[in-house]
């Protein structure tokens, strides 16, 4: 089993650390995973992305050209990646931000609000942990009880940030699931 | 019989391979006593540079390094790092250090890097045979400047000592001439005082020899000190520039 | 075993420097290493080390020679741009005898080129890269995990043969993340084993008469009668090296491969995706991934090349470097074929693949 990911938005929107966590869980279930980060003037740009992959097997190429998932937090994401996604594929995106969605009618679409979500739950930074909620919530690439155990030190160091963290974790996992 | 003068032991015994009234066997001698005064010989590293003076690693009897053209100072200060506990200088001419290695000795200078560097200027480039030097005074005639330093073309040449005095970390810098007896009495002091402050580990210090090149400014020994005192004396002026130990004192 | 941690390999192979003893690095910023000197520039003070910015790339090669002329493990690390500015104090380390370890985290050229990941150094890393006769043993990683086990490794291997060595990695490996085990790191008392290996040539404390030593750091040798030695001295430290140290890593050799591929580094990585799949549907492609770039592993290569091979490819990220190696190595054997990306663009696995499908069919 093999799975490839591209995560993608503006700069500073935390695409980079939604692939981040979610590659950390999956090798802390012992798979085999890697992270590779676009780099140089694009992380200032409008696409700021990381391809990632998680697989049972060592990983050779870590680039991805044929996505099993792409998460898109601002349109330019979606118009950019959507189109490399396999037949099937996954695509969850931030609804605030992607105004025009996706023509694409042979891939699986999950999209939330989820700045709004961020915003209600009280900080726009945990944007990202509903974005992982939500892959979580929707496919088993990995399991929320790795994610919660690995976001676990929060809770002594920063108890406020950690229960939203939680809040924003379980909100976009229920999303996830529709 | 009484033993008055003998060789010091920071020199081995190899023959100086410099011309005939060149004044880098000087030079050495003033570092090599210096190094014996001070009981600094077993702790002392030295760096050779490339020009006239590249073989003054086998004539130190210490342990030496032969740095690329212009590098010494970024080998010392390898070097000190390494063995922060251990002493370096490094030995450099006027076309190693103030042209190829400028941005090596500005820099090592600036960080206040613990180590002395002993710098001889005489003008020109001695070991390729007499081309300009970035010290070489206007109008002078070398194998690359046949009609002259034309000083608006090729600009003036650099005062090193100047140039490093407008940085704050370093601790002493002078400007001394080796062309009378009386003035190498004066240029061992100030080496003294160098190395002192270098064993003391104080920080960054620099002393310029005015030198001269009797080969390749086609006079004797003795014409060549008189050109020296004459053209190069005004231009780059013996003085101390630098000395925060006596600030420190005060 | 060791704890997994996600890291880049920039700051896995500066982790892996430090474990392994190197408590002297020097360096100048420029991407796409530049985690690599951040991560030094915080983790050497505190594993009690040296760290200094340089002004230049010049002078960060010039003070790891100070350094390691002083008997010390020292590291510079540097992108393609910086390491051709460090051939002059790689060569000058050659010529002394010097163990140093330089990382070259490759991007596009030539000149300022880009700042993807590419793999146009391999002639540099290979040939000498500066001036003179000599070579550095240059050692090529494919996983973060290897990028950091080479940094031990690269070490151990510049003091036993008192040479530089080059690792030779690339923007992809230094930017991306992996899960990496350290070794362990080592213990005071090997620090200071490693402190006293070189006492008897370099500079260190000395003593009265008539134990007092002069040690000479120096690559030049006036007299050519005195050179030639010298030279035919390394000449044999080189033959050395060639015999004991060629390392690969051979995948899915078997007699029955239809196709060899041979690719290093990053380019191995893609190739191996595509043979996979290539070989999930039926075929047989197998794969030699050098190891060390020099020495070459010519022997492994040849025999790789089974009865039932029609054709070797190679696949590099430059315009056909290797590729030469290749053809000494398989010496006629079978026609060698090439494929390149340049400008710091990968292949995608599904290049690779069609690549090697095209010379299946031609094979037929």
């Amino acid at each position: 089993m093999k799975t490839e990911m591209i995560c993608a938005g503006f700069g500073g929107q935390g695409a980079l650390t939604i692939g981040k966590f979610l590659v950390k869980a999956g090798m802390n279930e012992g798979k085999n995973v890697s992270w590779l980060p676009s780099y140089g003037p694009e992380m200032r740009g409008g696409t700021a992305n990381v391809s990632t992959v998680i697989s049972d097997k060592p990983v050779g190429s870590p680039v991805v050209a044929h996505p099993d998932i792409v998460i898109a937090l601002n349109q330019p994401s979606i118009d950019k990646f959507a189109p490399m996604l396999k037949a099937g594929g996954l695509l969850i995106y931030n609804e605030d931000m992607c105004p025009k969605g996706t023509d694409r009618t042979d891939i699986k679409v999950v999209s939330a609000p989820m700045t709004t979500i961020a915003k209600e739950i009280g900080n726009l930074k945990v944007m990202n942990m509903v974005a992982i909620g939500m892959v979580m919530g929707n496919t088993e690439l990995v399991k929320k009880e790795t994610m919660l155990n690995s976001i676990a030190p929060l809770q002594k160091k920063a108890p406020e940030l950690y229960d939203m963290n939680l809040e924003a974790i379980d909100k976009g996992y229920e999303l996830g699931k529709k | 019989m009484q033993v008055i003068a003998t060789r010091p032991n920071t020199l081995t015994d190899l023959n100086f391979t410099y011309c005939p009234g060149c004044l880098h066997g000087v030079a050495h001698r003033l570092i090599a006593e210096a190094i014996d005064e001070l009981g600094m010989r077993n702790q002392m590293m030295g760096v050779a540079p490339v020009g006239c003076s590249v073989f003054a690693y086998k004539f130190f009897n210490i342990d030496m390094q032969e740095a690329a053209h212009g590098r010494a100072p970024a080998l010392a200060t390898g070097m000190k790092r390494a063995r922060p506990d251990m002493n370096v200088f490094t030995y450099q001419g006027d076309g190693d250090l103030a042209a190829i290695g400028t941005a090596e000795i500005v820099h090592a200078a600036n960080r206040g890097e613990h180590i002395t560097v002993f710098f001889v200027n005489n003008a020109i480039y001695g070991m390729t045979g007499g081309q300009m030097a970035p010290t070489t005074l206007p109008d002078m005639k070398t194998t690359t400047s046949p009609y002259g330093r034309d000083v608006d073309d090729i600009g003036y040449p650099i005062r090193v000592c100047e140039l490093l005095n407008t940085l704050v970390a370093p601790y002493f810098i002078e400007r001394v001439s080796l062309l009378s007896p009386a003035e190498i009495m004066k240029a061992k002091k100030a080496v003294l005082k160098a190395l002192t402050y270098n064993k003391e580990e104080r920080g960054f210090t620099f002393i310029e020899f005015v030198s001269t090149c009797p080969t390749n400014w086609g006079l004797d020994a003795l014409e060549s000190r008189d050109w020296a005192r004459e053209h190069m004396l005004p231009f780059f002026k013996v003085q101390n520039f630098r000395d925060k130990g006596i600030e420190e004192a005060k | 075993m060791a704890e997994k941690v996600l890291m880049k390999g920039n700051e896995a192979v500066a982790e892996a420097a430090i474990r392994a003893g190197c408590r002297l690095y020097f360096a100048y910023p420029i991407t796409p290493q530049s985690e690599l000197i951040e991560y030094m520039a915080r983790m050497m003070p505190k594993a009690g080390g040296v760290f200094v910015q340089a002004e230049s790339e010049i002078a960060a090669i010039n003070m790891v020679y100070g350094a390691s002329g002083c008997g010390r493990r020292a590291m510079t690390s540097s992108s393609s741009p910086g390491i051709a500015l460090k051939q002059e104090g790689i060569s000058y380390l050659a010529g002394a005898n010097l163990p140093a370890v330089i990382v070259n985290v490759q991007r596009g050229g030539p000149g300022l080129g880009d700042i993807q990941p590419a793999q146009g150094d391999y002639f540099q890393a290979t040939r000498g890269g500066g001036n003179g006769d000599y070579y550095t043993m240059a050692l090529a990683p494919s996983t973060v995990q290897e990028f950091a086990d080479m940094a031990s490794l690269a070490f151990d291997l510049a003091d036993k043969y008192r040479n530089p060595v080059v690792i030779l990695a690339d923007g992809l490996l230094g930017q991306m993340m992996e899960p990496v085990e350290f070794l362990p790191a080592k213990t005071e008392a090997e620090l200071k084993e490693l402190d006293n290996q070189h006492l008897d040539w370099c500079c260190c404390p000395n003593e009265d008469e008539p134990n007092h030593h002069h040690h000479e750091i120096n690559s030049l040798e006036i007299d050519p009668v005195v050179l030639e030695q010298h030279v035919l001295r390394l000449g044999e430290k080189y033959d050395k090296i060639t015999a004991n140290e060629q390392r690969w890593e051979d995948y899915n050799i078997n007699a029955d491969n239809e196709i060899l591929v041979v690719a290093f580094g990053t380019a191995s990585r893609i190739c191996k995706s595509a043979i996979d799949e290539l070989n999930d549907a039926g075929h047989n492609i197998g794969l030699v991934r050098p190891i060390t770039v020099w020495p070459y592993p010519y022997d492994a290569v040849y025999k790789a090349v089974g009865d039932k091979v029609k054709k070797v490819i190679v696949f590099e990220l430059n315009l056909g470097q290797m590729v030469q190696d290749v053809k000494i190595a398989v010496n006629g054997k079978v026609p060698v074929d090439f494929m390149g990306k340049v400008g710091g663009i990968l292949f995608s696995t599904d290049e690779v693949k069609a690549k090697i499908a095209e010379n299946l069919e031609e094979a037929k």
